[in-house]
């Protein structure tokens, strides 16, 4: 067990055109940040914009190039063991995430940048560092302050996002987690209006995920003391070889690395900050949030759950069963009583959450592909609905109080009758994606997760009954009700955010009808490599 | 098992009125053009439905012809599989007649106000909608397919009810769609479960690979029961018919015809072809209970009936009173039972059709669902009030009209499995015959009504919506024997199923 350290310096095997796509999204971030520094204040806007879509557009045609260059790369050779160990495995989940992670990063992008024709990002604040309502925040106002560091913060959230899934040992799985996360907090505390609850949010996203990280962190030295090795594929030999004993390190690490992840996908009991966080954060990023920052974690939870810890999986399968169970209850119990749209959708995606566990703890190849489908099924129609919100509007600010949707159906169909459809799909109801996207994870819990995967499945069917009311309520309200006031207004989106939610909303109805090939998609990159 | 069509007749019969709707929701122009358009679509819709069961030829060895395969979600193991048996087809011909004269009697539910054409745009179009559910349901051929149309069909009546229904349509659209969709997310979990004991593949949603399984009889009982529990709520059964009556009095009468005479129907439809087909053992092993509810449904309904103050909440009662022997009928597990009952789905839903939609004529001429608001109006519109006695007439089972045969022959077939069952169920037709005449006494009869000056009697619309219900109250009612014919080798072939299944069972446990 003793590491010695590498005689000389080593330089990595890297094998670049698998990791291209990282490397073109981080690199878009940086000269982003070069853009913020050189570039005249009216034209930032526009140009940081291009370089994001244009970056992101980039990296998915690499990542379809990376499809043939899969397998470990990112490797050196252990001296004291002559081994080669890898930081990166570029599979068929990695890529698959990457690729989904990609495409949602566009449509979030373009709804962040809505202009409503304004100077710069009709949602973010002038000057971030000023305090709410001070006489320094309304002069940055009037000077035509922008920020448009919100693209590069976003770009390097992303290129987190991509590498969260794609990593093969705990460190590399604990910066990626770092990368994401740094740039997030920063982009919740941005918001243009309601600015003191913008700033709480970013705050208690910040401290709660410090907190979280630590508790990784922790977790990750527990079972770098079990196994002597950060690297997945040592991990499960050691696990497997029961003659070391220690599985007190084991099963507290293991339970310790879980949590840092379930905070980030929201699992009761982590899921404080979800509500907050959603309702106080800019719209756009909230949108950007639910769809990627939970796609992008339950990657790592799937890489870390079926590679690394795979054969201690009797270890802490339990903790994660109850924690799937209390995800949904308590996501479709709390979603009932909220007022508003934000938080509704905030504690919907924590129900989402339990049922993308449920799948998670199918524990066969079923189970992967049934968790990837989910996630890009959940992160289009999410995206889209956080978009219609960013456009129901009174007296300026968003008009996200339930009461203030009554009778949007009679005054602006097109919007409402988007949202119900979006609604539906979040319901589970046939013919979108979240009915195939549930019977998907349902399907691979009932059919290799025994007695319990059938259980899981009829609380999951229970939640869903429950959740259905709170959406069908969204709709009465819309629909079947009149309006309460006539100065709620919607306004009129510019193109790319038409796109944004346009896409989104198209990818749920086809998703529902002909799911087929984005089924065999996942089907075929459900294939970890180790 | 199944007939391939060269023609895809059911999938013509779901398209038409799915691009009638298309045309009736986003073609500009004045509501009135819209509901031609849509009863034009509807029609025509009716007319190749009559052209399909042309080709239908009663008595082949297949269980369903006009069918239709193709893959859909192979990953699943789902098929785009459609296909008719006689139960099915005479179901479907229903509904396509039922859609043009709900549409005919839907002309001014909505008022013209300053939505202008759009709401009634909107409500035809659902109702066009709704027809493609309708057809596909009944058509579905593969589990997975039945269950998609089985809950993506609440949708449009969701809004149907919530957003052209009366006072309290609010409350009434979400308990149906609460009540529906937490039965369906029961039977989901059913589902997923069929197809893991099945033989599995990429199409092994087709309910001819599920058919005959040997299943363990733990897991058989509980996947019937999983399948039950969603049409007991859907036929509705009691204890769970509770938002029955809340959605037909808070809907239109057209919504409330569709929804009662022909979406109930899937709940009743879906015991035969599911759980007797699918779970022969299981059926066998709950048919006590699901007798005891039946009978309590029976006389419970029609009891509620009697004494109800709100019309077509008194005809929602009845309805549940009817679907009672519909159950009973089926689950007696006779040949004669089983047509009957397959029968009476047919009768109910014209029948229910006639009361709602005759008995919506009034309650639009005096403003009122209460029948106590009534008295003397034979005197006002003789015309209606002749037609709604034919219709309440056939609907207590008065002989000579389609209801009677039906009734006849469930209790026929009751008679030797459950006699006990039989007898009770057999007081519900006295009861039938309270609720109907005194509901017709008190509405028609007594002296003319003061201050209704300018009432006039049926409209020559109003004319054609009654008609053709009429007509087949009385062709059916003296010569049921086209409709047996279709009806009657379905059910001997469903029925093989259960008898298959029990001799298997019988022969091994001898061994």
């Amino acid at each position: 067990m003793t590491a010695v350290a590498p005689a000389a310096f080593q330089q990595a095997n890297i094998d670049y055109l698998a990791v291209l796509p990282l490397l073109i999204v981080f690199g878009a971030a940086l000269v982003g940040v070069l853009v913020e520094a050189f570039v005249p204040r009216e034209r930032r806007h526009t140009i940081q914009l291009t370089i994001s879509v244009a970056s992101l557009v980039l990296a998915f045609v690499a990542i379809l190039f990376a499809t043939k260059h899969q397998g470990l790369t990112f490797g050196y050779t252990d001296g004291a063991t002559s081994r080669r160990l890898f930081a990166l495995a570029i599979d068929g989940p990695a890529l698959f995430m990457q690729g989904a992670l990609v495409l949602m990063g566009v449509l979030g992008i373009l709804i962040m940048a809505e202009r409503f024709g304004g100077v710069g990002s009709d949602a973010f604040t002038a000057s971030g560092a000023s305090t709410p309502g001070s006489p320094i925040e309304a002069a940055s106002a009037r000077a035509g302050l922008i920020t448009s560091e919100v693209f590069p913060l976003t770009l390097f959230a992303i290129g987190g996002m991509m590498l969260f899934p794609t990593v093969n040992d705990l460190i590399g799985m604990f910066i990626a987690l770092e990368v994401l996360s740094l740039p997030l907090y920063i982009l919740s505390g941005l918001a243009r209006r309601r600015r003191l609850l913008s700033q709480e949010a970013s705050l208690k996203y910040f401290l709660l995920g410090a907190f979280s990280s630590a508790f990784f962190l922790f977790g990750t030295a527990l079972l770098y003391g079990y196994a002597g090795s950060v690297y997945f594929g040592d991990l499960s030999k050691a696990v497997s070889d029961t003659s070391l004993g220690l599985n007190g390190l084991l099963v507290a690490g293991a339970f310790l690395v879980f949590v840092g992840l379930l905070f980030k996908v929201g699992a009761v009991p982590f899921h404080a900050w979800t509500p907050d966080v959603y309702q106080g954060a800019p719209t756009p990023v909230t949108g950007f949030m639910a769809a990627c920052t939970k796609a992008a974690a339950f990657g790592a939870i799937l890489r870390l759950a079926y590679v690394g810890l795979d054969t201690a999986s009797w270890q802490w399968q339990n903790a994660v069963i109850i924690v799937a169970v209390l995800t949904m209850i308590v996501g479709a119990v709390l979603s009932v009583t909220q007022t508003d749209m934000k938080r509704l959708l905030a504690y919907s995606s924590i129900a989402h959450a339990g049922f993308v566990l449920v799948g998670v703890l199918a524990f066969d190849q079923r189970g992967v592909s049934s968790v990837l489908f989910y996630v890009v099924a959940y992160g289009f129609s999410i995206i889209a609905a956080f978009g219609l919100v960013t456009l129901v509007r009174q007296d300026g600010g968003e008009a996200t109080h339930l009461s203030q949707w009554a009778g949007l159906g009679k005054s602006h169909p097109v919007i409402a009758g988007t949202m119900a459809f979006l609604m539906l799909a979040f319901a589970g109801i046939p013919l979108t994606s979240g009915f195939v996207a549930k019977f998907a994870v349902f399907a691979a819990a009932i059919g290799t997760g025994g007695a319990t995967g059938t259980v899981l499945v009829v609380i999951g069917a229970v939640c869903s009954a429950i959740t259905v009311f709170v959406y069908a309520r969204v709709i009465v309200l819309m629909f079947f009700s009149e309006p309460a006031d006539d100065t709620v207004e919607v306004l009129v989106p510019s193109v790319g955010t038409t796109f944004a939610i346009a896409i989104g909303t198209l990818i749920t109805f086809a998703l529902g009808v002909v799911p087929s090939s984005l089924l065999d998609l996942a089907d075929r990159a459900s294939q970890f490599v180790r | 098992m199944s007939e391939m069509s060269s023609v895809p007749w059911l999938t013509l019969l779901m398209v038409i009125p799915l691009v009638g709707s298309a045309v009736v929701a986003f073609l500009p122009g004045s509501a009135e053009q819209a509901k031609r358009i849509a009863l034009g679509f509807s029609l025509v819709t009716l007319v190749l439905g009559v052209v399909a069961a042309t080709q239908y030829k009663s008595g082949g060895t297949a269980q369903f012809q006009l069918a239709e395969q193709h893959a859909w979600i192979p990953q699943f193991g789902v098929s785009y599989a459609l296909g008719v048996d006689g139960i099915a087809l005479v179901l479907i011909l229903m509904s396509l007649v039922l859609t043009p004269v709900c549409l005919l009697a839907a002309w001014h539910d909505v008022p013209e106000d300053i939505d202008g054409a759009r709401r009634t745009k909107a409500y035809f179009a659902l109702l066009l909608v709704l027809e493609t559910f309708m057809v596909g349901v009944f058509a579905a051929t593969d589990v997975f397919l039945f269950y998609v149309f089985f809950e993506a069909m609440l949708i449009p009546v969701y809004f149907l009810i919530g957003r052209f229904g009366g006072a309290r349509r609010q409350y009434a659209a979400m308990k149906f769609l609460l009540f529906s969709l937490a039965g369906g997310l029961i039977m989901l979990v059913a589902v997923i479960a069929l197809y893991l004991q099945g033989p599995g593949g990429a199409d092994g949603f087709l309910i001819a690979k599920l058919t005959g399984l040997s299943l363990d009889p733990t897991t058989e009982r509980l996947l019937w029961v999983g399948f039950f529990i969603a049409f007991a709520i859907k036929a509705p059964m009691v204890p769970v018919h509770t938002w029955l009556p809340d959605a037909a009095t808070e809907s239109t009468p057209a919504t409330a015809t569709l929804l009662v005479g022909v979406l109930d129907k899937v709940g009743t439809f879906g015991m035969i072809r599911f759980c007797l087909q699918l779970f022969p053992n299981a059926s066998e092993w709950a048919t006590p209970l699901v007798v005891v509810l039946a009978v309590i449904s029976v006389l419970y309904g029609a009891l509620l009936a009697i004494g109800q103050t709100d019309m077509m909440r008194l005809i929602a009662y009845t309805s549940i009173s009817h679907f009672g022997f519909i159950v009973l009928g089926i689950f007696a597990v006779t040949n004669v039972a089983g047509a009957g009952a397959s029968l009476y789905m047919l009768n109910h839903g014209f029948s229910t059709a006639a009361l709602f939609l005759i008995a919506a004529m009034f309650i639009r001429r005096r403003g009122s669902k209460r029948i106590p608001d009534f008295g003397g109006w034979q005197r006002v519109t003789p015309g209606i009030a002749g037609a709604f006695l034919i219709a309440g007439l056939s609907t207590l089972a008065l002989p000579g009209l389609s209801s009677f045969v039906s009734e006849f022959l469930v209790l026929v077939g009751t008679f030797g499995a459950h006699p006990v069952a039989a007898v009770l169920s057999c007081t519900a037709i006295i009861l039938a015959a309270l609720y109907i005449l005194l509901w017709y006494k008190r509405v028609m009869t007594g002296p003319k009504p003061e201050g209704l000056t300018g009432v006039r009697d049926w409209s020559l619309r109003e004319k054609w919506v009654a008609a053709p219900l009429i007509a087949f109250f009385i062709v059916i009612g003296l010569y049921p024997k086209p409709a047996l014919d279709v009806i009657n080798p379905a059910v001997d072939k469903t029925l093989s199923y259960v008898h298959t299944n029990a001799a298997t069972v019988a022969e091994g446990s001898t061994k």
